[in-house]
């Protein structure tokens, strides 16, 4: 029975027939082994080329750097005779902060001779075994001193065929543990916080005959985990020692060690340190208590591991912090981080190491919580949280509950210890935004489900993003695509509400709401009590009309706002809704494409009609050619007719106005799950409040078993498009969540455009028979694909920016809904 | 699309034998976008009009085209004339283009009196005119208004042209300036585009006072066409006739680019960098002469543009330098309001005519991700001095429509100080470009270098 951890790097050891392959097949997934015969045959064809064998293990080096990355036990089936070989392989595994292991087979030169002779493959003499022999001899007096850190021998061929493998977890990996815990920042010496914090928490204290507490129970089984530490500066650090030994040792709290612990250690080891920042404190405290105290308190320290890998993954405990590569792994580089974190080598103006700021650049899923760098306010960084509060120095003693993530401090009774420098306000969050955390071809997991942004369409979002869109901060939400609702096959038809109505009940919809389309270009609103950070954007992030006019338009919208900020008891809300009329932002557009256009069908068509009237009446047959005329120029009126409806004049913000239909989310909330009577009702409200500025959105609603309800709303339907009307949203009546029976997400609203707008977006003639027949042969499925994912990007970043998610988690979703956007669709659905 | 020619020339139903179409019948063509007519809405002794109409079929221009465009399905070709109608002309007068007629001979090459009408036709007034004149017509193009309530004209022109010219002559000129006046072929040029033209100008290009607008346009803009359509009109004097792009506004900053570019060249030399980024490189004007030093041995060129990085690239040969020079080269995608830690590590980093184009709040981003995480030893930034725009005759507004600011030079001195504090640089501050007296230089420079300390640190 061998032990070898659950993660390491096994080089096994031996001679060419020692049975290395035979044992590597017998307690290993093929998978798992790097053998170096494969890998000269991948490079060179033939297994036994020695000339490709700096070539095949370099490859073998590589794909072992993969897999210990990732995570995976690798097991390097090769002689591994030679040191500058097994070099290698402890480089491997120091660079990914695992455990060389190292297996070796010893078996007697006979037998080994007797198999390699088998071998028809093989064609060296014995000689070179006997050599092999002598390097194994050598080797096997070497590697523990090579960095093995663990080196099983095994001998004889009984031995090995008897061996069975056990594999032994990394003491740090605590994942089974599921709390509730409590986590506690630096206590350092400060015995009477402690106790005052253990007890805001719940804990009882037990105390000992000379009423010293040795231990604290929490009622419902919580568990207590200390940062470390626990000594120095502070005036009782002996008694923080006792309280957290006797927690640990009861099983009621972990501990990682901190600095000052190890620096203590050292010093009651005999060790030479330097006596500064409050050690001789500890060691003047520590001459008061009996030997024995001292000694468990070193076995204390020194079976402290580095750091711990809590509740399934999700939480990672070190002193100093850990960059995610580290979690999970051991090394010294990885003691050393999570005792003094990471440092630039510079110092500051006070003397003291310059740290790098590796929250700033952690993108882990687990949550990291430490302490180490005093700080006014503990404060969430990239799921990194820091809960040195500074007891020591006057602040306050911190603890962290889990998961619920709620904060609970005491402050400190007194300044302790005069800081060295300030306790100034923590160095500000870095929130500038990384290029990689955007760029190239990304793979999303939004919790509504999973997306892949190919390179090219990161790299256009990239250029409209940065050369266009407002500041991320601001920009947290961007409007989805919409899907059309299924074509219609009723006659003279495109779209109409029956297909609509059929979709959303074949999503399994029993109630929706039919919500006027406005004609006029998307805006999302973001307004707040102070006015910092509000702006209005457009459906790519781009300020919507610029300096002054968002500020005025910002201004009224905020006014009318007021009542409803106070009813949701929030600071900002973020608004989903039409700027209209078309005309105010898209003046050019309709002047350039849709007016010329009509302008020269209005000119053209009575000048041919004028030429054929004319033939006609010299007798000449041109009734065909007439009537086709006749039609084109009954078509483009039609035409002219529908984007005339949606031009109105507009002097400044004179004429513009607002249709509101949502909205998404204030202070740590998104209102993604509320029913769209909630969303109206709240639109209501606003055109209430200043009528000439908002502009109510008509609306039915339809039970979709109800034939009398839908036929109702189809009439509705054509009244409305009969009056210039675009045509109507028709959305699930339970809000922007509605699922379906699976529990997946359905359109949010499909659109019925009404038979005379699509002129201007299918062209005049698109209603002829033939041109319809054609047309409904249109392909709707990529659009509501992307319709569908850009919704639930756009629903994750809104819970994200609700639970206060860090910057780079909000828009990189952001993003990825503009690079969605940037994907070739059918423009005209 | 329409087109009419009218004659009253006696008798002037003779316009039948001379297009070889009889003005008592209704003609139908079939063409590759739809259905031509020829008819006669008037056909007297006295007065003879024949009408070329062309009924375009939406779907079949469509068919020859692919990508995804609102333009081809919403769109003014059904209605204004352009090489739709031209090709059509070709098609359905080809023997009147060519000045041929069996029953006519004579009346070929005789001037009559003509009145072409060309009711919807994309340009303006001043260009038809400009085109027209020269060849002998009188025009009249009156701009067709959008809607009342649009306000305005369209870009459109009813097209009136009289004069006493053969039709033939009349023909070839249509042919050839409808799609001039358009700006567009619907179809792909190919090279016998040339003799198409040098055919149909026989006779009248070669004086024409704006054969090169004419022939750049009616062939599509190719250069290399046009190059050799010119030499064909005029020989050895090809060279001279065109100028730079005579349709764009003089390059008159040309001289200044070099300066502003010397400028920078000397601020790299003089704080002895090797290692330069080039932020927002652009097509890779700076790149250029940087490759073209042996001292810098590593050139980053960034843009947040993929498609000016392919230029730049295309423009530097990247593909077919020599492998050694080809890794003096790098051209990265990268946006300036992002921290790239590629950047990091560099001596000097080049930001020429960049911080204008980003949007004022989107600067102190601007400033972190190149000052404070870059972090280059040495930061030269250039951008237009504001106040030296009065010197620009009819300059109104800023220099480029993508400028979103542009500084006075206490302006950017106090940007550049405020940065420089900020992240730990000292700068100094010089003029580019000539200097005048009351508004400075046209540019200004900032070097920024990193503090003493910091580099010995």
């Amino acid at each position: 029975m061998i032990e070898i951890p659950e993660l390491a790097l096994v080089a096994l050891v031996g001679v060419s027939g020692s049975g290395k392959s035979t044992f590597a097949r017998a307690h290993f997934k093929p998978t798992q082994v790097l053998s170096s015969d494969y890998f000269r045959g991948l490079i060179a064809d033939d297994e036994n080329d020695q000339s490709a064998s700096a070539d095949a293990f370099d490859a073998l080096h590589y794909v072992a750097g993969k897999r210990l990355a990732a995570g995976r036990l690798t097991v390097v089936d090769a002689t591994n005779l030679q040191p500058h070989g097994r070099a290698e392989l402890v480089r491997v595994a120091r660079e990914h902060d695992v455990l060389p292991v190292a297996i070796v087979l010893d078996v007697p030169e006979a037998l080994a001779w007797e198999r390699t002779e088998a071998r028809p493959d093989r064609d060296f003499g014995r000689p070179v075994l006997a050599r092999m022999q002598r390097d194994l001899r050598r080797s096997l007096r070497s590697l523990a001193r090579e960095g093995f850190r663990k080196v099983h021998v095994l001998r004889g061929a009984d031995e090995i065929a008897a061996t069975e493998i056990r594999y032994e977890r990394l003491f740090n990996d605590k994942r089974e543990l599921t709390g509730p815990f409590d986590i506690i920042g630096d206590v350092h010496g400060c015995r009477a916080e402690l106790e005052t914090l253990l007890e805001r928490l719940g804990y009882t204290l037990t105390r000992d005959a000379s009423d010293r507490p040795v231990d604290a129970v929490h009622p419902e089984g919580r568990q207590a985990i200390f940062v470390g530490d626990l000594v120095d500066r502070g005036p009782d650090s002996p008694g923080v020692l006792r309280l957290v030994m006797g927690m640990v040792a009861a099983g009621h709290a972990l501990c990682v060690p901190g600095n000052h612990e190890q620096k203590l250690a050292r010093k009651l080891n005999g060790r030479n340190v330097q006596l500064t920042h409050g050690l001789p404190e500890t060691l003047a405290q520590l001459e008061l208590e009996p030997d024995e105290f001292v000694a468990s308190a070193k076995g204390f320290i020194e079976g402290l591991v580095s750091h711990y890998v809590l509740d399934g993954g999700r939480l990672v405990v070190a002193h100093a912090g850990l960059k995610e590569a580290y979690h999970g792994r051991a090394s010294g580089r990885v003691r050393s981080f999570a005792l003094y974190g990471e440092t630039t080598g510079e110092t500051d103006e006070y003397g003291l190491p310059v740290r790098y700021p590796w929250a700033r650049d952690y993108r882990g899923s687990a949550a990291v919580v430490y302490g180490h760098t005093p700080t006014p306010k503990p404060e969430w960084i990239n799921n990194t949280i820091c809960l040195d509060t500074g007891c020591v120095f006057g602040g306050a003693l911190t603890a962290l509950r889990w998961p619920s993530r709620e904060l609970v401090s005491v402050p400190a009774e007194r300044e302790h210890y005069a800081p060295v420098r300030p306790l100034a306000a923590a160095e500000r969050p870095d929130e500038g935004l990384d290029l990689a955390d955007v760029t190239g071809r990304r793979h999303l997991e939004y919790g509504y489900g999973r997306a892949t942004i190919a390179a090219e369409n990161s790299a256009a979002a990239l250029e409209v993003m940065s050369r266009f869109a407002l500041d991320p901060a601001t920009l947290v939400w961007l409007p989805p695509t919409m899907a059309p609702c299924s074509t219609s096959t009723l006659d003279g038809y495109l779209e109409h509400p029956a297909t609509a109505f059929d979709d959303l009940r074949q999503a399994g919809v029993e109630r929706v709401v039919c919500e006027e389309k406005h004609m006029g270009s998307r805006a999302v609103v973001r307004v707040s009590r102070s006015g910092a950070g509000d702006a209005i954007w457009t459906r790519t992030g781009r300020p919507f009309f610029g300096s002054p006019l968002d500020e005025q338009l910002l201004a009224r919208v905020r006014a009318a706002c007021a009542g409803v900020l106070d009813e949701l008891a929030t600071d900002w809300l973020l608004i989903d809704a039409e700027l209209l009329p078309w005309s105010a932002k898209a003046a050019g557009l309709i002047r350039e494409r849709y007016a010329g256009v009509g302008a020269a069908g209005r000119a053209a068509l009575p000048a041919a009609l004028d030429v054929v009237e004319r033939a006609a009446a010299r007798g000449l047959d041109v009734a065909g050619l007439r009537d086709g005329l006749a039609l084109r120029s009954a078509e483009i009126d039609g035409y002219t007719a529908a984007y005339r409806a949606y031009v109105r004049p507009t002097d400044g913000l004179d004429g513009v106005t607002l249709a509101p239909f949502a909205v998404l989310a204030g202070d740590g909330v998104s209102y993604a799950s509320r029913d769209h009577g909630w969303h109206l009702a709240l639109a209501d409200r606003l055109v209430a409040a200043d009528p000439s500025l908002f502009t109510p959105t008509r609306r039915m609603i339809v039970d979709l078993g109800d034939a009398a309800a839908e036929a109702a709303a189809t009439e509705w339907w054509l009244d409305l498009t009969a009056t210039g009307g675009e045509g109507m949203v028709v959305k699930p009546w339970t809000g922007l969540k509605a699922v379906d029976g699976k529990g997946r997400l359905v359109q949010p609203g499909v659109k019925c455009r009404g038979r005379e707008y699509l002129r201007i977006i299918y062209g005049p003639e698109y209603t002829r028979p033939e041109q319809l027949d054609r047309l409904r042969r249109r392909n709707l499925g990529r659009k509501r694909n992307m319709a569908l994912r850009e919704h639930g990007l756009g629903l994750a970043a809104l819970d994200r920016v609700a639970e206060g998610a860090p910057l780079w988690r909000v828009h990189e979703l952001v993003f990825a809904i503009l690079a969605t956007e940037s994907e070739p669709v059918d423009p005209r659905l | 699309m329409l087109l009419t020619v009218t004659t009253t020339h006696q008798p002037a139903t003779d316009l039948g034998f001379l297009l070889v179409k009889h003005p008592d019948r209704v003609h139908r063509f079939d063409v590759p976008t739809g259905t031509a007519y020829v008819l006669y809405p008037e056909a007297t002794d006295e007065r003879c009009t024949a009408a070329l109409l062309l009924d375009v079929d939406p779907q079949r221009l469509r068919a020859q085209h692919d990508a995804f465009s609102l333009g081809q399905f919403v769109n003014d070709r059904p209605y204004a004339a352009s090489s739709l109608l031209a090709s059509a002309l070709a098609k359905v007068f080809r023997s009147a283009l060519r000045g041929a007629s069996k029953d006519r001979p004579d009346l070929v090459a005789t001037p009559i009196p003509l009145v072409i009408r060309v009711p919807v036709l994309r340009g303006t007034t001043e260009l038809a005119t400009r085109l027209f004149e020269p060849l002998g017509w009188s025009v009249t193009a009156t701009p067709i208004p959008l809607e009342a309530s649009l306000g305005g004209d369209s870009r459109y022109v009813d097209l009136e042209l009289t004069g006493e010219l053969t039709l033939s002559a009349a023909l070839n000129h249509l042919y050839v300036l409808l799609p001039v006046l358009d700006d567009a072929k619907h179809y792909w040029v190919a090279p016998d585009e040339i003799d198409k033209l040098l055919r149909s100008g026989a006779g009248w290009l070669a004086d024409h006072p704006d054969k090169v607008l004419i022939a750049r346009r009616y062939l599509v803009h190719k250069r290399a066409f046009l190059t050799t359509a010119l030499e064909q009109l005029e020989g050895d004097e090809a060279d001279s006739a065109i100028p730079a792009d005579p349709e764009l506004p003089v390059a008159r900053r040309r001289p200044l680019a070099e300066q502003r570019r010397d400028a920078v060249l000397a601020a790299l030399t003089e704080v002895g960098a090797t290692r330069v980024l080039d932020l927002g490189c652009g097509g890779g004007a700076l790149l250029t002469a940087l490759m073209k030093d042996r001292r810098y041995t590593e050139i980053v060129g960034t843009d947040v543009s993929a498609r000016s990085l392919e230029i730049a690239a295309r423009r530097l040969r990247l593909d077919r330098l020599p492998e050694r020079q080809q890794t003096r080269l790098k051209l990265w995608q990268s946006a300036l309001t992002y921290r790239d830690d590629r950047l990091r590590g560099y001596d000097a980093a080049v930001l020429m005519e960049v911080v204008e184009h980003l949007d004022p709040p989107r600067l102190p981003a601007l400033e972190a991700s190149v000052f404070g995480h870059a972090r280059p030893a040495a930061v030269v930034v250039t951008t237009p001095n504001a106040e030296y725009n009065v010197n620009y005759a009819g300059l109104t507004g800023m220099r480029h429509p993508d400028h979103r600011f542009e500084w006075t030079r206490a302006e950017f001195a106090d940007w550049a100080a405020r940065v420089a504090a900020t992240y730990d640089y000292s700068v100094s501050l010089r003029p580019v470009g000539e200097v005048d007296e009351a508004t400075g230089t046209p540019t200004q420079l900032a070097l920024f270098t990193s503090s003493p300390s910091e580099v010995t640190a």
